[in-house]
């Protein structure tokens, strides 16, 4: 198909009697103009969606990093109790379990909680000033496994069992098991909020491309007059979307960024604090990685992205109804 | 160049408003289509411009059946033909020039390689002393000759005309219907749809008649 006229010379030449253009005259005003598209409110929506996902997704780190810590401290442990029997000294099946742990391969300490230890540790429940020996309270000893290795648990339970019939080993699985599924709920949660929030954008976006493309209707109509294929069109409204889906993100990135920086600041000042050492105890140091910041930034340019594709896409379909 | 067959239009479910269309727009020629208010003269113009698809018949452009095209090919197709509608359609953001050069920037050309060509249509027009002006402050007659400009500034294959006369004077009535025989002498197939039966007299050329959705042509 023949395209344009444009070979067919001009249509008339004034030769030296040309007037001037004015300079304002071709300075190409954008066609389709910024203040016509409510790029604000757009902002302001894509400013905030970016920072929910952003928050989401630093918690959704800060409890995998913690969660992974506990979970390493936890598994290189393990605890043995030695409960009272009638009939047998307890401090001597502590001593045979203690040396006979301390023999396994990949164990590089045992440590036994002393009487005293062990009562300090019932002070919550039973107060202070209770003589123990009246009391049958079983006695702890922890042994540290050398990390990276693959204990034969069964083989270390029948040997404890062996030299103190009392006694019972624990390695932290199910606690761990238990971790681990609230880290997974965490995770799975934190995606389920990503994806909603990343939803309301493409439906706010759709929402706002469709109110500019109506705004800008007659602007539309006259650019398929001049030849103005869908894709021209189309370009001419996405760089403004791009634009204002780019500041919002990164509005909000940069406002999450800082709220994890303040929060990290707070969560010093409050260190040694009971307030404070259970979030530390939740969420550990409540600080990012580098890695968490670049995730957070990676985020941005993929919800400018979203920005971008949900615009382009609701700009062909509303070109498809207005020719 | 255009050629249609047996051609029905109606909206909706209305009655056909367009019947039994037959005719055909050789290419270099010059018409005026004429008729009554309401007998359909817009609609053939927005036929022929691709905006509107025809209930019936066959309609070919430029040897394409347009019940064939997709957007591209619309759009491909409608660089080749300038129209001038009744409510002008400028676009109120862009000045004179801007909305003048308008078909060529679509078209990817640079401004320098236009600017010549738009400065000395529009001065040709009447409106080199309006060029940066924005279409909310030029009067009716200056935004018919800016939109008449935007329609031929690319030389089209065909031009389409509604009522182009509608907002003038006399003397630039005459002035307007000149560049429009100008631009047929260079080979663009020209349509103006009118009312003015003196703009009409002045030029001999075909009339094309519209009355109760028939077309009668007198060559």
């Amino acid at each position: 198909m023949n395209k344009g006229s444009d070979d067919r010379g001009v249509l008339m030449d004034l030769g030296r009697e040309r007037p001037q253009v004015p300079a304002r005259a071709r300075n190409m005003s954008p066609i389709v103009p910024r203040a016509s598209i409510a790029g604000r409110a757009l902002v302001v929506v894509v400013a905030i969606m970016t920072f929910l996902a952003s928050v989401t997704t630093g918690v959704v780190l800060l409890v995998g990093a913690s969660a992974a810590e506990w979970q390493s401290e936890v598994a290189s442990e393990i605890t043995i109790q030695v409960r009272p029997v009638t009939g047998r000294d307890i401090e001597r099946d502590v001593t045979a379990v203690v040396n006979a742990m301390r023999t396994q391969p990949g164990i590089v300490d045992v440590r036994p909680y002393t009487k005293e230890e062990s009562g300090k540790l019932l002070e919550p429940w039973l107060g202070t000033g209770l003589s123990l020996d009246e009391l049958p309270v079983p006695r702890m000893i922890v042994a540290q496994v050398s990390p990276g290795t693959k204990l034969d648990l069964d083989g270390l339970r029948s040997h404890v069992t062996q030299v103190a019939p009392s006694a019972s080993v624990d390695d932290h699985r199910a606690w761990i098991d238990r971790m681990r599924s609230m880290t997974g709920a965490t995770v799975f949660a934190g995606i389920g909020i990503l994806a909603l929030v990343i939803l309301a954008t493409i439906i706010s976006v759709s929402f706002a491309t469709r109110g500019a493309m109506a705004a800008n209707r007659p602007i539309v109509e006259v650019l398929h007059f001049v030849g103005a294929g869908d894709r021209y069109i189309a370009n001419r409204f996405l760089r403004h979307f791009l634009r204002l889906g780019f500041e919002g993100g990164v509005i909000g990135c940069v406002a999450a960024m800082l709220m994890f920086g303040f929060s990290e600041s707070v969560a010093n000042w409050f260190s040694g604090t009971p307030v404070g050492d259970q979030f530390a105890a939740l969420l550990g140091t409540f600080s990012l990685r580098p890695s968490g910041y670049l995730a957070l930034a990676a985020q941005t340019i993929l919800i400018a992205a979203v920005t971008a594709w949900a615009s382009r896409r609701t700009l062909f379909a509303t070109l498809d109804d207005i020719d | 160049m255009v050629r249609f067959e047996n051609v029905g239009l109606r909206y909706g479910l209305g009655p056909e408003i367009l019947r039994d269309l037959n005719f055909q727009i050789p290419a270099h020629s010059f018409q005026f289509l004429t008729g009554p208010s309401g007998a359909g003269k817009t609609s053939l113009l927005r036929l022929l411009f691709l905006s509107l698809r025809p209930t019936r018949g066959l309609v070919n452009l430029f040897g394409h059946d347009v019940s064939l095209l997709d957007k591209d090919a619309v759009a491909d197709l409608r660089k080749r033909i300038g129209i001038v509608l009744q409510d002008f359609r400028l676009l109120d953001h862009m000045t004179t020039y801007e909305n003048v050069a308008l078909p060529f920037r679509v078209m990817g050309r640079a401004e320098s390689s236009y600017r010549r060509e738009v400065i000395d249509l529009l001065k040709w027009v009447g409106l080199g002393e309006r060029m940066d002006a924005l279409p909310p402050v030029l009067s009716g007659g200056e935004k018919q000759r800016a939109a008449i400009a935007r329609a031929v500034i690319s030389r089209p294959h065909l031009l389409l005309a509604d009522e182009p006369t509608g907002n003038v004077d006399p003397t630039l009535g005459r002035r307007l219907l000149r560049l429009f025989i100008e631009l047929n002498k260079s080979g663009t197939a020209v349509i103006i749809a009118t009312h003015d039966i003196t703009l009409m007299d002045q030029y001999d050329a075909r009339r094309l008649v519209l009355h109760q959705g028939r077309l009668h042509i007198y060559e």
